[in-house]
């Protein structure tokens, strides 16, 4: 029987750092992307108020876009803020308040800006 | 060991580009209802993106509106910076590229274009140009 349980539980090789580690430079891919394409329309000739502003995120497919950066935006500072609270912060109950901490703002966050998007 | 213990370190340049990656994102995390605000407030109607505008003249409440640009010129710092460190790790992934020298000339790079690009779009912000 393999003793994987209680003081000898095999705790590496779960693959959960390289899982979010891809998931941090896809999601940081996507939203450079997103920058870019955003870059490219507000630097078009004419003046920048608020028609052509709104009219930028209107399009449908720059919706789409933008929601996916949204989505990527979560997971990316979840992954970078859950390592800075597992680097820095050794007490177990507060680094757990913190994730949640964490957990919240963020949720709270992205429903705040998919709303801003979508009723547009 | 304590937190000024670890401030007694002298960080290489490479190690000041991570530590400043991690402010920077942490920066952004924190400040993100301001952002959203900020995206919220310039595109739901005129109204509110006349709102937005007002922000950086007559300020937010008790925040006068340099406060304001001040705030946005560090996220405008920390995006750049945070953008740049992040291609970099892209570029090092990619390219194995794992030596000391290749870590300090392109953390020089991070840091140089960053603060570059900060101040040029500072200047424009406060109205220099």
């Amino acid at each position: 029987m393999n003793p994987n349980f209680g003081s000898k539980r095999l705790v590496v090789g779960a693959h959960y750092g390289a899982r979010d580690w891809l998931a941090q430079r896809v999601t940081a891919v996507l939203m450079a992307l997103f920058t870019i394409v955003v870059l490219a329309q507000v630097l078009m000739p004419g003046a920048l108020g608020y028609d052509r502003w709104a009219g930028i995120f209107s399009q449908q497919w720059m919706k789409f876009l933008t929601f996916v950066t949204i989505l990527s935006l979560l997971y990316h500072a979840w992954v970078g803020m859950r390592d800075i609270w597992m680097d820095y912060v050794q007490h177990v109950g507060v680094r757990l308040v913190m994730h949640v901490f964490t957990l919240v703002w963020l949720v709270g966050c992205a429903g705040w800006a998919i709303q801003v998007l979508w009723r547009l | 060991m304590r937190l000024i213990d670890a401030l007694q370190y002298r960080l290489p340049l490479a190690g000041v580009v991570s530590i400043l990656h991690r402010a920077s994102g942490m920066l952004m995390f924190l400040l993100m209802p301001f952002i959203i605000w900020m995206f919220d407030t310039s595109l739901s109607t005129e109204i509110s993106y006349d709102q937005f505008t007002n922000a950086f003249v007559a300020g937010i409440g008790f925040l006068p509106g340099w406060f304001i640009k001040l705030v946005c010129l560090g996220l405008i710092w920390a995006y750049l910076h945070h953008f740049i460190a992040g291609v970099r790790h892209l570029w090092m992934d990619m390219t194995h590229s794992v030596s000391k020298e290749q870590g300090r000339s392109s953390a020089v790079v991070t840091l140089g274009s960053s603060l570059l690009l900060t101040a040029a779009l500072g200047a424009k912000l406060f109205g220099l140009y």
